[in-house]
């Protein structure tokens, strides 16, 4: 009976001062402390909604949702709809082009419908834009009228685009986006090859980018390494040098190095002077992708060192005297001692890099020439030159998604506990 | 996320609406944006009484259309491109002006007549033409100057690294025409497939020696670093470099581009009544002939050639700076932007590979 009469005694509920059972007023004070906490950081949530979530959300959808023709050529729409694919148009479809094209004129939306087409079969925007001005005096039948007025529209390539770019949501602007397309019966096929660009900007911005990153540790390795091991004072003047660049503007610092470069520009200069180079061959180090690589590089270096050297700092230099007094030389010590604890900050360091160069814009459009030009600047294209929105916004979400991948991938290899900020 | 921006823009507005006879002019921005305040913005305000408030832009368009997807417009007037122009008001983005409401010449000629033709649009109003000519650095042509378009292309006759704007527009009409091709059939000939061809091999020849460039204060900073022997430019940013900067540059006005910027009016512009007073001002006889004073473009009227006289400087007569200037316009062709708004997508698509391919 003694060991039972100890077991109530634990079970029962332990009471507060005011009687009340402990677990629950514990409860209701983490409840109201969280919902402190809530209230606190409920600014910064709906910051970060409203300015991030919101609007990338909105991009996906654009990447996919384009009604310009939907929306704006409601009777075809419905006409295709109704009949299977393959079918030859006949009176009816033609009827619903040109009652539609005549609202469209009234409207002024047919440039629109034409635009969408547009993107997909080249030259049908004047197409739509020049038979809606003829459509108001269209009288039945409607094929021949239409046809009269430009015989384009008796092109079965035309219909099938039509019937195609028809639903507001389509995975065109990804196929686009591949360099891919639609052909006559609907399969999917690779774009001819003087329009194919995507795929292998994708491949050129991910290779550059990851070769930033290791110029990137291989420069910053050794510095973030001194600044962690000098004294304070003189770490401190080293991290003024560090940081001064990575204060200074953007366009400052892409600037200079258009002045250092280019031809005429210092380096040359001094090549010339020391006369490792003639003059007539001045080296071409900017306007292509010699000149992106070093700009980015100089650019991104704090976001490598800064990782490290808060990851080197803490590490107590013991470790390695332990080592060496154990017989270690000072290569293994490095290798199997030190490095493997900064690798924290070097996952976090890389990964920063990485991924603010697979997205960079303004360096390679200033100093990229045509060999630099990465994705970003074919969709800053899409959005500020040929207004394809949605192209734009496919290109974009993969990018995304690419990167997604590799932050996916970086936590299955390395983990992504393993990454030390500061 | 309408709502959202709705509302914030609502903000913006009523902050804005203090100073209710404050309009909202997207041009853009450097020496020609400064030729606007001198020449229509000051005098606009000193008559009116309505503040002008200008907003720089890489293009002008482009937060156009943004302000008017997103139904919150806050430009009242935007000087944008033919191109835009036209396919702004297909879309229904821009409203229609009247001609008929524009003033008419000093003489009385009718608005209508008076503009050059096609500086008048269903919902656009010309106010200058500018032209993508190609200069060179005189220091490097000294016995055997370049004076053609061919020569621009000719590497072999003229050594030296070229500048060309990144992009197919201009670049592919002004290789048909180093090919040979009078200025007056280059669009019919871009239009066929064996064209464009014959554009992009023309473009081959020259391509390892271009650098690329995207704004227009580039094209004179390349030529002054040396980083070019020749480059295609604007007009206007040449002839500053010329007089203003005392730099050793000369214009070769054979094959040269015209192109027109116009005055529009966003669908929604929250001062309509004023922003349709700024354009009537602005395209007058007399403001767009003291432009040419800030900036050597050509006036939208013919009434304003005459009265187009001397630089700020003083001493630099404008009217053979002036890409309608007559002896400028032998070999000229205007840029067909009812071609480049039909074949812009495939050829500017093409013209991307062919730059990133090696």
């Amino acid at each position: 009976m003694t060991d039972a009469s100890a077991a109530p005694a634990a079970t029962s509920p332990l009471i507060t001062a005011d009687g009340k059972p402990l677990k629950a007023a514990l409860g209701r004070a983490q409840r109201r402390a969280r919902r402190r906490a809530l209230f606190l950081v409920l600014p910064l949530l709906l910051f970060i909604l409203v300015s991030f979530v919101l609007p990338i959300g909105q991009l996906l959808e654009r990447s996919m949702h384009n009604d310009f023709f939907s929306a704006n050529m409601p009777r075809t729409v419905e006409w295709f709809k109704t009949h299977r694919p393959g079918t030859a148009p006949d009176e009816a479809a033609y009827a619903a082009v040109a009652l539609d094209l005549q609202d469209a004129a009234k409207a002024r939306t047919a440039a629109l419908a034409g635009t969408r087409v547009n993107y997909d079969l080249p030259g049908t925007r004047s197409l739509f834009t020049s038979t809606a001005r003829k459509a108001r005096d269209m009288q039945p039948p409607y094929k021949e009228a239409l046809i009269a007025a430009d015989p384009q529209w008796g092109d079965p390539m035309l219909w099938a685009t039509m019937r195609r770019v028809s639903p507001a949501y389509s995975d065109d602007f990804y196929l686009a986006a591949l360099d891919r397309t639609r052909d006559v019966h609907g399969d999917i096929v690779p774009m001819p090859k003087d329009q194919r660009i995507y795929v292998m900007l994708f491949e050129r911005t991910f290779l550059l980018a990851a070769g930033i990153t290791f110029l990137c540790f291989l420069m910053g390795y050794p510095v973030a390494h001194l600044l962690a091991v000098l004294p304070l004072r003189k770490s401190n003047l080293l991290m003024i040098l560090v940081l001064l660049p990575f204060w200074t503007s953007l366009l400052v610092r892409t600037t200079a190095w258009i002045v250092l470069l280019q031809r005429e520009g210092v380096v040359n200069d001094i090549l010339v002077w020391l006369g490792l180079i003639d003059n007539n061959h001045r080296l071409a180090m900017i306007y292509n992708q010699t000149g992106t690589i070093v700009a980015m590089t100089h650019i991104l270096l704090p976001f490598m060192i800064l990782p490290l050297y808060s990851v080197m700092r803490p590490i107590p230099p013991t470790y390695v005297r332990a080592a060496r007094s154990l017989g270690a030389t000072s290569w293994t010590a490095f290798r199997r001692i030190y490095f493997p604890q900064t690798l924290p900050g070097i996952g976090a360091g890389s990964l920063l890099v990485f991924i603010l160069a697979v997205g960079y814009y303004i360096t390679p459009a200033l100093v990229g020439g045509a060999s630099g030009q990465l994705i970003s600047n074919l969709i800053a294209f899409h959005l500020q030159n040929s207004l394809n929105w949605s192209l734009g916004a496919a290109l974009a979400a993969l990018l995304l998604a690419a990167v997604l991948v590799l932050y996916w991938l970086y936590d299955r290899l390395v983990g992504i506990d393993n990454l030390k900020l500061g | 996320m309408k709502k959202l921006t709705l509302l914030t823009t609502a903000l913006s507005a009523l902050a804005l609406a203090a100073h209710a006879d404050t309009i909202n002019v997207v041009s853009w921005g450097g020496a020609y944006g400064k030729s606007q305040v001198e020449a229509y913005d000051k005098p606009f305000t000193a008559k009116t009484g309505i503040d002008v408030n200008m907003i720089d832009a890489d293009n002008p368009a482009t937060p156009l259309k943004a302000q008017v997807e997103a139904g919150n417009v806050t430009t009242d007037v935007a000087d944008v491109e033919m191109s835009d122009a036209l396919r702004y008001c297909d879309e229904g983005l821009i409203v229609p002006i009247d001609p008929a409401t524009l003033p008419p010449a000093p003489d009385g000629t009718p608005a209508a007549k008076d503009f050059l033709p096609g500086a008048l649009q269903d919902c656009a109003v010309a106010s200058i033409v500018f032209s993508t000519v190609y200069g060179y650095d005189t220091t490097k042509f000294k016995d055997n100057p370049p004076t053609t378009i061919a020569d621009f292309f000719d590497t072999k006759k003229f050594p030296g690294k070229r500048g060309l704007r990144k992009g197919a527009k201009v670049n592919l009409e002004m290789a048909l025409e180093a090919d040979g091709v009078p200025a007056a059939d280059v669009y019919k000939v871009l239009g066929t497939p064996e064209g464009v061809d014959r554009a992009f091999k023309e473009l081959d020849k020259i391509k390892k020696d271009v650098v690329w460039w995207e704004a227009g204060a580039q094209p004179p900073q390349l030529l002054a670093d040396g980083e070019v022997a020749m480059t295609t430019a604007y007009n206007g940013r040449l002839f500053n470099a010329q007089v203003v900067d005392h730099k050793p540059f000369k214009i070769v006005w054979d094959g040269q581009a015209m192109e027109w910027d116009l005055f529009v009016i966003p669908k929604g512009a929250p001062h309509m009544k004023e922003a349709l007073e700024y354009v009537k001002y602005a395209t007058s006889t007399q403001a767009l002939a003291d432009q040419a004073k800030w900036i050597a473009y050509g006036p939208a009227r013919k009434s304003s050639g005459p009265l187009v006289g001397k630089f700020m400087d003083g001493t630099t007569e404008m009217k053979p700076n002036m890409p309608t200037n007559p002896d400028n316009m032998k070999n000229a062709f205007v840029v067909d932007s009812g071609f480049w708004a039909d074949h812009g997508t495939e050829l500017e698509q093409r013209f991307n590979a062919w730059l990133a391919s090696n």
